[in-house]
């Protein structure tokens, strides 16, 4: 068997294929985030990634079964291993809580194939690295890739403090001359405009962190002239919890209520109706859905959907959008 | 006339806007013959652009350079053909940083080699703003003996490197920034259809 070899036992999805894996090692990096190592069951190599890729965790959570993406961050060279860092997130649905409380070594767990939404540019001339906080993780594994094949990058990497600077002695230890850190308690920040200013042409600009750090890279570098192509973000969007709704699934006959903690795509898979996702976060487009039929207001929360579809009221993005109002029917 | 709506094609076939003000530190023009009054056009929207622009101008057999240089540019030059103009293109996307806005007007075969000179210095070509202007006049490569003919205005024509008879295709190469033209009398010596004006 390859590495490649789909696992026949596995139960065939619409959503990407699983990876069957243990709980090798847990580490807790600082107070808030922990790096969870994973080997395959079956003992061969995990498929090949490329930086920038995620993946699906499957999370049985009691009754509850949790999906949440996490990038990979191990060498995309060594395929014995596969790493994710998972920052807790006390406000949050419990995915991570569960990852920092429950996991423990030796636990069998499902992971998707790794996806990659967030890939280098490899005709770039430069890779320009813009991170905050556990937004870090991509770039771990891009920075190897970048190493391994002699790419020309450089990280700026902005933490809360040194105490909460995930993988910092790691960077600035292997890499001074390309990392450079700055701790927002120190009063440290990304001059953006000085380092955008002068950047020579075909460099592609990444970056990875809180929502408003995205906008305000994006925003910066567009206003100065940088086409957006040569503009790279991540950011996986949480399911927001809102009103419950009823929804009617046309295909398979059956009406459902998501409630308020769920979202549709995570009710849909409750009643064992095999939608399709990729990144559960409002990126990718898998899950893009017809709507058949609606009397109320949709709350697109995606990236996907471009404005006018959002306004037609003929799709929606069922792993983060939500409904409210009398009908909605869907041909799933 | 100097613009002309193309007809619906192939997707290898470019497609051509109409060049409009980004922000930018430096804006290059790059323009052959017709292509200046695009740039006219753009200056009349956007004058403060203009003291920040270098401009590259073939004028070809046009007399728009006159009215170019009116417009007084931060860099101004004229040159009597592309290929003596690629040198000073080549220096000033080595010398640019992202903040560089790229424009490219006039005709197909100029377009298309300033947007390979862009491409190649590793700016994408998605970024490059182009607007066709002038001649519908297409640079051809024949794809038997690889030879590029530049302005050819009929379809068929005969290659100027082996004489093949080559009909003139849409399809495109980014690479090579020209049409290809395929021999048309492969299976018949000599049963070539009647050369016609490109687009008559």
């Amino acid at each position: 068997m390859t590495a490649n070899a789909p696992n026949s036992t596995a139960p065939k999805t619409l959503g990407a294929d699983k990876l069957y894996v243990r709980v090798s090692a847990i580490s807790s990096l600082n107070a808030l985030v922990t790096r969870f190592e994973f080997q395959r069951v079956d003992g061969v190599n995990f498929p090949p990634f490329s930086g920038g890729a995620h993946t699906v965790v499957e999370m049985m959570d009691g009754e509850k079964k949790r999906l949440n993406p996490y990038s990979l961050m191990s060498d995309p060279t060594d395929l014995r291993t596969y790493a994710i860092s998972v920052r807790r997130d006390d406000q949050g649905r419990g995915g991570s809580l569960f990852m920092h409380r429950k996991v423990k070594v030796g636990d069998e767990m499902v992971l998707s194939y790794p996806m990659n939404l967030f890939a280098l540019d490899l005709r770039a001339r430069k890779h320009l690295f813009v991170a905050g906080g556990i937004g870090i993780t991509p770039f771990l594994a891009q920075i190897k890739q970048l190493e391994a094949t002699g790419g020309n990058w450089e990280l700026h990497y902005s933490c809360r403090s040194p105490d909460l600077g995930s993988y910092v002695d790691e960077l600035t230890g292997h890499y001074p001359h390309s990392t450079t850190i700055y701790y927002d308690d120190e009063k440290q920040f990304i001059d953006l405009d000085n380092l955008l200013d002068g950047q020579p042409v075909g460099t592609h600009l990444y970056v990875c962190g809180p929502k408003g750090m995205i906008d305000w890279v994006r925003n910066t570098a567009t206003a100065s002239g940088w086409p957006l192509a040569h503009v790279h973000h991540e950011e996986f969007l949480a399911p927001q919890p809102g009103k419950p709704f009823a929804v009617r699934l046309n295909k398979s006959g059956l009406t459902l209520e998501v409630g308020a903690h769920e979202s549709l795509l995570e009710a849909i898979e409750r009643l064992g109706v095999d939608a399709p996702y990729l990144c559960r976060g409002g990126a990718c487009g898998q899950c893009e859905t017809d709507v058949l039929d609606s009397d109320g207001t949709f709350l697109h929360r995606d990236h996907w959907l471009e404005d006018d579809e959002k306004n037609s009221g003929e799709k929606i993005m069922p792993c983060v959008s939500r409904f409210e109002g009398k009908t909605l029917v869907l041909n799933r | 006339m100097s613009t002309f709506q193309f007809p619906p094609s192939i997707r290898s076939r470019p497609v051509y806007g109409i060049l409009e003000p980004r922000p930018g530190k430096v804006h290059l023009m790059i323009a052959d013959a017709e292509g200046a009054a695009a740039f006219i056009d753009l200056a009349f929207r956007a004058p403060e652009l203009v003291a920040k622009a270098h401009v590259i101008y073939i004028p070809k057999s046009t007399d728009f350079a006159a009215a170019l240089h009116a417009l007084n540019p931060a860099q101004y030059y004229e040159g009597p053909s592309y290929s003596a103009a690629v040198s000073r293109i080549k220096r000033v996307l080595s010398d640019a940083s992202m903040d560089l806005q790229i424009y490219l007007a006039g005709t197909e075969g100029l377009i298309g080699q300033a947007l390979n000179e862009a491409m190649q210095a590793g700016y994408d070509y998605t970024a490059i703003q182009t607007e066709h202007r002038g001649s519908v006049a297409r640079r051809m490569q024949c794809v038997h003996c690889k030879g590029i003919t530049e302005d050819v205005t009929t379809d068929p024509f005969q290659c100027s490197h082996c004489g093949l008879n080559l009909f003139v295709r849409d399809h495109y190469s980014r690479r090579l920034a020209a049409f290809q033209g395929v021999c048309i009398d492969a299976e018949k010596p000599g049963s070539v259809p009647p050369f016609k004006e490109l687009y008559s």
